[in-house]
């Protein structure tokens, strides 16, 4: 049997083992049951072990102090970068979709409403997932090679479903604006062209300024989902940070702690301010 | 080519039909407006007033008949509408000031926009309107920041900004409390006595006893009784606009 999936080979240790013997599969396997009855009884009492041990928070806090530079200026700085142009690419995408959702012509809004009850209505870890992994991470042409480096490919996943909303925000904005101002802007002799662009457009960017914000928010809590992928943003690094502090139980507090703080602390004046933006521009009638 | 004459009705309205969906609004409507004449459409609600007008300037399709404004159909899938709204002025019950631009660029905007007019002389002229509908000072302020009446005149200077030749009034004082009426049916006297033909669907009686040179009854999508306002209102014959008059007056 020729096939090239070795997980089908039996085991075969001449075969392997000048391959990776540090493996903790090889080191398994080679180990012998002893050795696995050993492990598991390590692995059970490892919580135990833990609050054994002499750790205590004070130190945890120390040594999560250490990282928190880096968590900062390469964690959370590339997952506002990421929300950033996830934002920029899914406004200007949306706002032309949402434009074509109001289209004069039928199939122009079949098309525009379809991509973006698509992109609304799926769940953005599984978007994540396919353009993570399907996207190439380098392109090549004849005499240079480009890597694509993965927070690119999150900006691009982010920004479809920041699209479809966004466009839902312009469809909902420029079919509230009343009949009444169609009517009049076509009894002075404006075409409809003129209408829309200079009448009803106008009239919407006051009421498309609070949602966008508010899915701007949305969107920079939604970065972190991106960890999963192993883009290195704060929680990414912050996993990296406790691994490297031995993985002490005690470290989930402060680091996790400070991930919510931080993303709170960025998160919540954009809220604020979009509720003084929504008093202000509440519409008169 | 179009050869029509001022001796010629302005306005001529032959056994218009138009419904919507099932529901017939206009049942054969013929009546002719001369130049310079001012008319009033009263009647029950829902009897077609509105949609009658509205259909004057192309907001709503008719089905059938004819409407010519200065002998241009306008039952004609070929019309030109931009051009018969150039002609035609319209006003609405709920003003529809855009709110985003100041009294003043509402009203300058259509002439600079669509006809394309010199901003500064367009300029000129709407401060002549705003004179006219008595409302200097009104100028920069937002149409939030106007009291219905205001508004409303606003909405007529805006119109006139564009020169028309027919001003078409859809119950303008409608929304309007009585304190603030008077001021916008002052308004329409000035333009009546400038010669401006203006067809107006209201329920202020009294206003349009004093204003029109004619008045149409309608109920239930056809004209009932016509007249002058003199023996209209004291010598109504068909027994529904008696009860329509005893109702009001």
């Amino acid at each position: 049997m020729k096939n090239n999936f070795s997980i089908l080979y039996t085991y075969n240790k001449k075969l392997y083992h000048t391959v990776d013997s540090t493996r903790f599969s090889f080191w398994l396997v080679n180990s012998g049951y002893k050795w696995c009855i050993a492990f598991l009884f390590l692995t059970i009492l490892y919580p135990v072990n833990a609050m054994a041990s002499n750790y205590t928070y004070t130190m945890a806090f120390q040594a999560f102090l250490k990282w928190v530079p880096l968590l900062v200026k390469s964690g959370f700085v590339l997952n506002v970068i990421i929300s950033f142009f996830a934002m920029m690419i899914g406004t200007a995408l949306g706002v032309i979709l949402g434009l074509a959702q109001v289209s004069q012509y039928k199939i122009v809004r079949i098309f525009a409403s379809s991509v973006t009850q698509l992109f609304r209505n799926i769940p953005w870890l599984v978007l994540l997932f396919i353009i993570m992994l399907t996207f190439p991470f380098e392109i090549e042409t004849d005499d240079k090679i480009y890597k694509i480096p993965d927070w690119t490919k999150a900006v691009f996943g982010f920004s479809l479903p920041i699209m479809a909303n966004i466009s839902e925000i312009v469809r909902g904005a420029i079919k509230s604006v009343p009949l009444g101002q169609w009517e009049a802007a076509e009894s002075l002799a404006f075409s409809r062209q003129k209408t829309f662009w200079q009448i009803i457009l106008p009239q919407c960017y006051k009421r498309m300024i609070p949602p966008w914000m508010n899915w701007y928010a949305i969107l920079s809590m939604a970065t972190p989902l991106v960890s999963l992928l192993g883009v290195e943003e704060i929680i990414t690094l912050s996993r990296q940070a406790m691994e490297a502090e031995n993985n002490n139980p005690e470290l989930l507090i402060p680091f996790y702690s400070f991930a919510l703080l931080i993303f709170f602390a960025y998160c919540y004046p954009i809220a604020k301010f979009t509720i003084a933006l929504e008093k202000r521009y509440a519409v008169k009638l | 080519m179009n050869t029509w004459t001022e001796k010629e009705p302005i306005l001529s309205i032959k056994d218009v039909h138009k419904s919507f969906g099932e529901l017939e609004v206009l049942k054969g409507v013929t009546f002719d407006v001369m130049k310079g004449e001012v008319i009033c459409i009263i009647g029950p609600s829902g009897s077609g007033k509105s949609t009658l007008i509205r259909c004057v300037n192309a907001l709503n399709e008719i089905q059938s008949g004819s409407i010519k404004v200065e002998g241009v159909e306008v039952n004609d899938p070929k019309l030109d509408k931009l051009a018969l709204r150039r002609k035609v002025g319209m006003v609405f019950q709920q003003y529809n000031l855009f709110p985003h631009k100041t009294a003043i660029e509402n009203i300058m905007m259509a002439p600079i926009q669509v006809l394309k007019q010199d901003p500064k002389e367009v300029e000129e002229r709407a401060h002549t309107l705003i004179k006219k509908v008595r409302l200097q000072g009104k100028e920069n302020s937002f149409p939030g920041e106007l009291s219905g009446g205001q508004q409303q005149r606003i909405a007529i200077a805006r119109s006139l900004a564009m020169e028309p030749n027919i001003m078409l009034f859809d119950e303008i004082t409608a929304a309007l409390d009585p304190e603030t009426v008077k001021e916008v049916l002052v308004t329409i006297k000035d333009l009546a006595q400038d010669g401006m033909t203006c067809c107006l669907v209201t329920h202020e009686m009294g206003f349009a006893k004093e204003i029109a040179d004619h008045i149409y009854f309608t109920d239930r999508g056809i004209i009932v009784e016509h007249g002058p306002p003199k023996t209209f209102f004291t010598d109504a014959k068909d027994p529904r606009t008696k009860e329509f008059l005893s109702q009001i007056l």
